[in-house]
């Protein structure tokens, strides 16, 4: 085999690289790099509350970064995560809060779900054109994030808008709907995270372990080859695309039944974009995406105590993470820097 | 060229190659797939620096580092995969990197196509200046690559002329793409070129050739100097030792076939009828082919290249639909199940029908795949291969240890990316995925094309002993000789048409080549 040591030693000098670099931008804006550093660590892992924050920050890239991945494993660069996310999020909110009556154990279960085929229908469309048109995936799932986003923001302000709140959001979601907290009401950790996790595993196994991925992973591969072996080059592209959906849906789903028990109309944190990122540094492989989402989370966890220690814009997390992403794409300068073949 | 040494991570390239040309010789480079003959001529046209040793041009040493300064010393290189831009004209083509203007900004394309004109007639290259390279036969493409390499050396002599000049044109196996009237056209020009004061080398691995028209033989084996010789000196069969290291059967021994008197009484294991199919640019290809297989023999399809062949086998194999026609296979009608939906090339397959296809990248492997996944392919779901959906990797890594051992794919691990194989061994994983199964029908389309003599011998024999175990073979493939030496009966395709069929103990080289061209 392949030792597991080469595969993650590009991703971790890339982070690695990337870090040096911000050090020397922050030493530039005259703050001791070793100070916001400090900060920025201590925000993301330092005590138990900012480890838990960090395992709910990671929790929505843990499931966008699976959407992408999966679309990478089936040849296909799906950019339509944000809408994705979205679609579920909707979708099991109007579950959370309109179907009344329902015992917990089957209402969590029926919003998880309708939010996961919600966003697999979404993700599918895509699908559907690239494998009985040719329409180029990239394109099409592009449109159907601003599809996406303007539909949810139409619905939220005017359809399913909750009269009695200041602000554009729907009703809350009934008790029922709601994910469990893990760690007791003070930290909100719930229990999406570790449906996340175990739908790292379960993609990871069905992607390698079965005859499905085999058959998703050889169309991503060389079409021609898959089509040579028999199998259905078309149907696979959907199935890749409504399972990335399922997933990115889930994520949304997460957010509105765990975090927010509401949806409301500016709900964008980019998830779905930052997935792309959180892929290509996981190399698309579904265990990877879990240090790498774990990775993006707390950056974006841990910025804020690096900014109230120093100062440091929390923006300078955006610039080490392009940074790391531009050394994954373009991996000849890291191999040039530390001489790797 | 003396003492050049080339390394990469891994292998020893090219160990201390010396090679003299002479001036207005046609000098043969001679050697196996990866024996390092493209990387010394590589070197010479200076897309290599060399490790160590020198070059010496007319006795005076040389740095090149790069393919214009090698040009700019009269070196032209005419590369085994052309480049040429098809939508371009002729004359586009060859004055590319090389434009002559006017006023600095203007094309002056009318000067450019006199001056090829002229080169085409000096040279008896004939070509049209104003065609588009894409509406233009393999053997006229490398016609305009042989011009565009002369074009630029002309180019270098009305320039004020480098002290060095050398006048040598290197031509990487050029006769692989092309027919046997091709081949023959492309000597007599590289003899002219000679006797009119260029240097040529000429690399190939087909030991015909060389004795046709080489001045002096080279051989190359693992990067080492074999030996140089001339063709009266040596017989193909002491080449062959040279170039492979052992003695090389070239002719293939085939029993006679075994039950022919009563084939009339026999049913075909794959009986065609009329079948019409289109190309990708939706033009009929093939244009109402019949023909029989029976068990235990080989059917031969000669042909050029780009006849119908591609279609043909596509459409037998369920991966392109046949607009007309019928294909029975083992008397039962498949017609309409192979061109139904996807899962005809897997219908086709359970029926017992093993394909090597043509293009092994397109559809044979997946070079990202380690050969334990490339060897279950298209059988990766059955058992025990796989349990419901869950595939057991057990049984996938010991069906490979075993054909990789069986059928001498030479790997250091059946976990290695099949991409990183040579082509040789690429193939033989192909070959042995298919015939890891029992069957009843081959369709081999070129199934030895750019492979090594060892492979080329591996394979074959593996073909001719699925016919001896009464397997019916579809041989494709636009060399005569490979064609000639395996079929039991031949046919020529020529312009979508089965032209003719013979017997191949009454099938002579002229005639087949005559029919491939379209005459008869």
């Amino acid at each position: 085999m392949v030792p597991i040591f080469r595969e993650i030693l590009i991703p971790i000098l890339a982070v690695f690289t990337a870090l040096i670099l911000g050090a020397v931008l922050i030493e530039i804006s005259g703050v001791s790099f070793i100070e916001a550093y400090r900060g920025l660590f201590e925000g993301m892992f330092g005590s138990r509350r900012a480890l838990i924050e960090t395992c709910v920050a990671a929790t929505p890239y843990l499931l966008t970064g699976l959407a992408v991945a999966i679309g990478f494993q089936g040849g296909l660069f799906n950019i339509g995560a944000e809408g994705q996310f979205y679609m579920g999020a909707l979708a099991s909110v109007i579950v959370g809060y309109t179907v009344q009556g329902l015992p917990a154990w089957l209402h969590l279960p029926l919003a998880l779900v309708v939010g996961a085929i919600s966003g697999a229908v979404w993700g599918s469309i895509p699908g559907l054109l690239k494998a009985r048109l040719g329409a180029h995936e990239v394109i099409n799932t592009i449109m159907m994030n601003y599809i996406a986003l303007k539909l949810v923001d139409y619905l939220v302000k005017n359809v399913f808008r909750d009269p009695a709140a200041s602000m554009d959001r729907t009703p809350y979601i009934l008790p029922t709907a709601q994910l469990p907290r893990m760690f007791g009401p003070d930290y909100r950790l719930h229990a999406g995270f570790l449906l996340a996790l175990a739908a790292v595993v379960f993609t990871h196994w069905l992607l390698f372990k079965t005859t499905l991925g085999f058959e998703i992973r050889t169309v991503g591969a060389n079409p021609g080859a898959a089509r040579y072996a028999g199998m259905n080059v078309a149907g696979n592209i959907v199935l890749a695309m409504a399972m990335a959906g399922a997933m990115a849906g889930l994520a949304g789903v997460g957010e509105v039944l765990g975090l927010n028990h509401t949806l409301p109309a500016a709900f964008s944190a980019g998830y779905g974009f930052d997935a792309i990122a959180v892929a290509l540094l996981a190399k698309s492989n579904p265990m990877g995406i879990i240090p790498s989402a774990f990775l993006w989370g707390g950056l974006r966890n841990g910025a804020g105590l690096m900014q109230v220690r120093t100062g440091i814009s929390i923006d300078l997390i955006s610039v080490i993470q392009a940074l790391v992403i531009m050394f994954i794409a373009a991996n000849q300068i890291v191999r040039w820097i530390y001489r790797i073949n | 060229m003396r003492g050049i040494t080339k390394r990469f991570p891994g292998v020893v390239a090219n160990d201390h190659v010396d090679f003299r040309l002479e001036k207005g010789e046609i000098h043969a480079l001679l050697g196996e797939n990866g024996s390092g003959k493209t990387t010394l001529m590589n070197i010479l046209y200076g897309l290599y620096r060399p490790d160590e040793g020198q070059i010496f041009l007319n006795g005076t040493e040389v740095h090149l580092t790069s393919p214009k300064d090698a040009i700019a010393h009269g070196i032209g290189m005419v590369h085994q995969h052309f480049m040429l831009v098809p939508v371009m004209t002729v004359t586009e083509n060859i004055i590319l990197g090389n434009e002559v203007t006017r006023g600095g900004l203007f094309l002056d394309l009318k000067q450019a196509a006199d001056r090829i004109r002229k080169l085409s007639e000096q040279y008896h290259l004939e070509v049209d200046p104003q065609a588009l390279i894409q509406d233009l036969p393999v053997g006229i493409r490398q016609r305009v690559e042989i011009l565009k390499a002369l074009y630029r050396q002309s180019n270098g002599e009305s320039k004020p002329k480098s002290s060095i000049w050398a006048d040598i044109l290197i031509l990487d196996e050029p006769t692989a793409v092309l027919t046997p009237e091709e081949s023959e056209s492309l000597f007599r020009t590289l003899t002219s070129l000679a006797q009119q004061g260029k240097s040529i080398i000429f690399i190939t691995h087909k030991l015909r050739e060389v004795f046709h028209v080489a001045n002096r033989i080279t051989v190359l084996r693992n990067g080492r100097v074999v030996g140089t010789t001339t063709p009266m000196e040596t017989t193909e069969t002491q080449l062959a030792t040279m170039m492979v290291g052992r003695e090389v059967i070239l002719t293939v021994e085939k029993n006679p076939l075994e039950f022919r008197e009563e084939v009339s009484d026999r049913k075909p294991v794959l009986h065609v009828q009329d079948l019409q199919v289109v190309d990708d640019r939706g033009s009929v290809a093939v244009k109402g082919v019949s023909l029989d297989i029976y068990p235990g023999e080989i059917l031969g399809i000669a042909g050029v290249q780009g006849n119908g062949q591609t279609e043909l086998v596509e459409a037998l194999t369920g991966l392109r639909k046949a607009i007309a026609g019928s294909i029975h296979i083992n008397g039962i009608d498949m017609t309409h199940i192979i061109h139904s939906g996807y899962s005809g090339p897997r219908k086709i397959m359970e029926q017992g029908v093993a394909h090597i296809p043509e293009d092994r990248h397109t559809y044979g492997m997946v070079d990202s795949y380690p050969l334990t996944d490339n060897l279950v392919l298209n059988i990766y779901y059955q058992k025990p291969f796989a349990r419901g959906i869950v595939r057991n990797q057990a049984a996938i890594e010991e069906h490979a240890t075993r054909l990789v051992t069986e059928f001498d794919i030479r790997t250091p691990s059946i976990f290695i990316k099949a991409g990183n194989l040579s082509g040789g061994n690429q193939q033989k994983m192909v070959v042995a995925r298919e015939f890891s199964r029992p069957i009843i029908l081959l369709i081999a389309a070129q199934p030895t094309r750019g492979l090594d003599v060892g492979s080329i011998e591996f394979i074959h024999k593996q073909i001719l002993q699925k016919r001896d175990q009464g397997c019916a073979v579809l041989l494709v493939s636009v060399d005569l000789d490979e064609i000639l030496s395996l079929s039991d009966r031949i046919a020529v395709m020529y312009r979508g048409h089965i032209l003719a069929t013979v017997d191949a103990k009454e099938a002579s080289r002229e005639v087949l080549g005559l029919w491939m061209a379209g005459i008869k």
